[in-house]
């Protein structure tokens, strides 16, 4: 199969993928009996913090393989994955507001899942701060890959503070069972593998953009060179 | 159907924003390209200059 191909071909898989969790989720799963309509905020909310998660992973890994290989690519994986990150977990905590609103009577609440996500969300806004901050390439990429795995410790505490601590926000998934309907983790599920395909659109995208620019960088110091 | 409001406003945020970051992304793609094609012209014909002097 020739690239052009594949590249024409992902955007309408993503497409088709977001238009079955569509139809999953409002004409396949049930209406939640206490909740009401605005539970189905829950497919989207938990798949993007999922896929939040999945991003600052991958930026740890890229970090502790940059800081080990010293290869630059390493680094243009590791700030695309934390840019769609950051995305992702913006939205998840937008949408958990919109839907804690009519559910808790109230926008925001310093309970230790909320307070830990938005920890998160400073710490990656940091990181993407720092990157505008640092000129030297070798430098800024040694820094940031530091604060990718360092801010990855709080991906863990956000995923288990509603287990450890006493919360209101819901657990669904548990080590032993995941507590919703089967055609609820069915819709879920195709929800989840729609965001994931979406994020590998975005990070084969915005990686190609990171080295578009150094392409760009390489030629025009060639051309300032020879003149 | 109570509530609907914030479910319409919770999906409505949620595709504005990955709308408007895809967009952005490749626009941004776009121009780089644009831009490097540019610079590879101009370093062919700085090339050409240089092998006929």
């Amino acid at each position: 199969m020739d690239n052009g191909f594949k590249d024409r071909a992902l955007p309408v898989v993503v497409g088709l993928l977001f238009l079955s969790a569509l139809y999953a989720i409002f004409f396949y799963a049930p209406t939640e009996r206490v909740m009401g309509i605005v539970q189905k905020v829950f497919y989207v909310h938990l798949s993007m913090a999922f896929t939040a998660f999945l991003s600052f992973f991958i930026a740890f890994v890229s970090g502790i393989l940059y800081l080990t290989r010293k290869d630059i690519k390493w680094d243009v994986y590791g700030s695309s994955s934390v840019e769609i990150g950051v995305v992702f977990i913006s939205l998840t905590l937008l949408s958990g507001m919109l839907w804690a609103r009519p559910i808790w009577n109230t926008w925001w609440t310093w309970d230790p899942r909320l307070t830990t996500a938005l920890i998160l969300w400073f710490i990656y806004v940091s990181y993407l701060i720092l990157r505008t901050s640092v000129e030297q390439e070798e430098r800024r990429a040694a820094y940031c890959a530091v604060l990718a795995i360092a801010g990855f410790v709080d991906v863990p505490i956000v995923f288990m503070s509603a287990r450890i601590w006493r919360t209101i926000h819901p657990v669904v998934i548990r080590s032993d069972s995941i507590d919703i309907e089967p055609s609820m983790i069915l819709t879920l599920m195709i929800t989840l593998t729609a965001f994931l395909s979406l994020w590998f659109l975005l990070f084969k995208l915005k990686t190609s953009v990171a080295l578009t620019c150094k392409r760009i960088r390489f030629l025009e110091n060639k051309i300032e060179g020879g003149d | 159907m109570k509530n609907l409001v914030f479910l319409v406003a919770a999906y409505m945020a949620v595709w504005a924003g990955v709308f408007s970051y895809l967009a952005y992304v490749a626009g941004q793609q776009r121009r780089l390209v644009r831009r490097l094609s540019r610079l590879e012209e101009r370093l062919k014909e700085k090339d050409m200059v240089e092998e006929v002097t």
